[in-house]
């Protein structure tokens, strides 16, 4: 039963990221990115790890949504867009290199078998809960820290954008058209 | 067991589907009808006695009419959208316990399809993949209406999901618990102990964000008949159509039924009385939906952003703060 689950959603998720990566259209991509997205949360679940597995579902459809505002402004979704690549030879090394790169990274310690659970599960404790143990023992500095590089992103998007925030856009907008009428009636 | 357990979750997800989709189809004739008394009209009158067979009606029409696919349109895309939003409404009930558990011929039923310790998490995420089927629907549907209908559905989406996680964080502190089950149990005891008199604010930020997650006036942007014709909708015709309608209206008794369980005590101690009140109460909460409609005009995208941003998210971190502040003391 697991093993049908797992080479399933297997072949569905790298389909969907395969379309991602070679399809010329804009919508194909994003759309096929979010399926991939949702569908590597299977995983998760089949693990046990349902926590994550919502988490990934709920952090991605957020970003891939915000992916679509983009993809929005800067491109009629509707039409492929053609890309211009120099020099394909390059784009393939390259990527080729890298993914071989993080292939090696995740399966050395497979292979050497020095692969051991620091913070082995704890049964009868909830999945949110472990969660929580490790998040606030062992890497509670990372988190503060990440906690702290959010809020300067944060700032620093509101200074970015807060420029003119004082003017309303739509009062600003009544006022132009209220000139025009009144040189129209001049 | 192991059979007999497949077999229940077989007939549980087939009586939800039933149920649901039913509902969704009274629910057009409950709107049409109230709307209509509000406003001292009498609403479907013709087919059937006061019109019930309406829906019949409206059934028939929808899935006999033609299935029109725009030549720009991008076809796969668009032909999925409307399947998503439909499909995430349905799936979202799986999490949701209806009723007590019950003993049937010596059996143990669960009414509830999976019970995952994280119900409230997998709401919340497929709620979130369930504003897929709008936007993907308007992006590929190639039409200027429904582009704007796409901005705003990842505008409204992008925003009203932090009020509903945030105003969700404080209750979800008092209980400890992420599981729909526990927070019925935690309201076990009665009125007194509802969420929604320790946690107010909470609650009605929740249910405010409902509007906006639903869809529904005065938060009706996405689809806003006398500004973007309907929004998404506007290229589509027959069933295509027919599923968008019935996701909105699952989706609008799936919310009620979540109101009542977060805040005010789900199906109570698991009596008769507890069940009969838990779907009175979803009644209510459906019927409000419906009456905002009546009687509040929609409001522009601007305020719609400038409720989200700075009176509700403030409001949903104070109210975790402060909830904070009082369990530690």
């Amino acid at each position: 039963m697991e093993a049908i689950a797992f080479y399933t959603f297997a072949i569905l998720t790298t389909v969907m990221f395969l379309i991602t990566v070679l399809t010329n259209h804009a919508l194909y991509a994003l759309s096929a990115l979010a399926a991939g997205m949702i569908f590597i949360s299977a995983f998760f679940f089949m693990l046990g790890a349902d926590f994550l597995g919502a988490i990934q579902i709920i952090v991605y459809t957020g970003a891939v949504m915000a992916l679509y505002a983009f993809g929005m402004m800067f491109f009629d979704t509707t039409r492929t867009v053609v890309e211009s690549r120099t020099s394909p030879q390059i784009i393939f090394g390259l990527s080729g290199v890298a993914a071989l790169t993080i292939v090696a990274i995740f399966v050395a310690p497979i292979i050497s078998g020095n692969i051991t659970a620091l913070y082995p599960a704890i049964d009868g404790v909830g999945n949110s809960q472990m969660v929580g143990m490790v998040l606030f023992t062992k890497y509670l500095i990372p988190f503060e820290v990440a906690a702290i590089m959010l809020l300067v992103a944060m700032i620093a998007g509101i200074v970015l954008a807060g420029k003119k925030m004082d003017q309303s856009l739509t009062l600003m907008k009544d006022e132009v058209e209220c000139e025009t009428k009144e040189k129209e009636n001049v | 067991m192991e059979t007999a357990y497949f077999i229940e979750t077989i007939i549980k997800i087939v009586v939800i589907l039933l149920v649901f989709s039913a509902l969704a189809g009274f629910g057009t004739y409950f709107e049409r009808k109230i709307l209509a008394f509000m406003q001292r009209r009498l609403g479907p009158m013709n087919v059937g006695p006061f019109g019930v067979l309406q829906i019949a009606a409206d059934g028939i029409k929808l899935f006999t009419k033609e299935d029109i696919v725009p030549t720009n349109a991008v076809g796969p895309i668009f032909k999925i959208a409307p399947v998503i939003t439909a499909a995430t409404a349905f799936m979202a009930a799986a999490a949701i316990p209806f009723m007590p558990q019950f003993t049937i011929f010596g059996y143990t039923v669960h009414p509830i399809v999976a019970d995952v310790n994280i119900g409230i998490l997998y709401i919340l995420g497929v709620m979130a993949v369930g504003f897929y089927g709008p936007l993907l629907g308007s992006l590929a549907s190639s039409n200027k209406f429904a582009l704007l209908s796409a901005a705003r559905a990842a505008a409204v989406f992008i925003s009203y999901e932090v009020v509903t996680g945030l105003a969700l964080l404080a209750p979800l502190m008092m209980v400890g618990s992420f599981s729909l089950i526990d927070f019925n149990n935690y309201q076990a005891g009665g009125v007194g102990d509802w969420i929604i008199w320790s946690q107010p604010v909470a609650f009605v930020l929740f249910w405010i964000a409902a509007f906006a997650e639903t869809g529904r006036t005065p938060f009706h942007l996405v689809a806003n008949d006398h500004e973007i014709i309907d929004g998404f909708g506007t290229e589509y015709s027959g069933m295509r159509w027919g599923l968008f309608f019935i996701g909105e209206y699952a989706n609008m008794f799936f919310i009620s039924f979540v109101i009542v369980l977060l805040f005010l005590g789900g199906f109570g101690d698991g009596s008769v009385f507890g069940a009969l009140m838990f779907l009175l109460k979803m009644a209510f909460f459906f019927f409000f939906f419906l009456w905002t409609r009546a009687a509040w005009p929609d409001i522009r995208p601007d305020q719609l952003m400038w409720l989200c941003w700075k009176i509700l998210m403030p409001l949903a971190v104070l109210n975790v703060v402060v909830t904070g502040f009082v369990m530690m003391f």
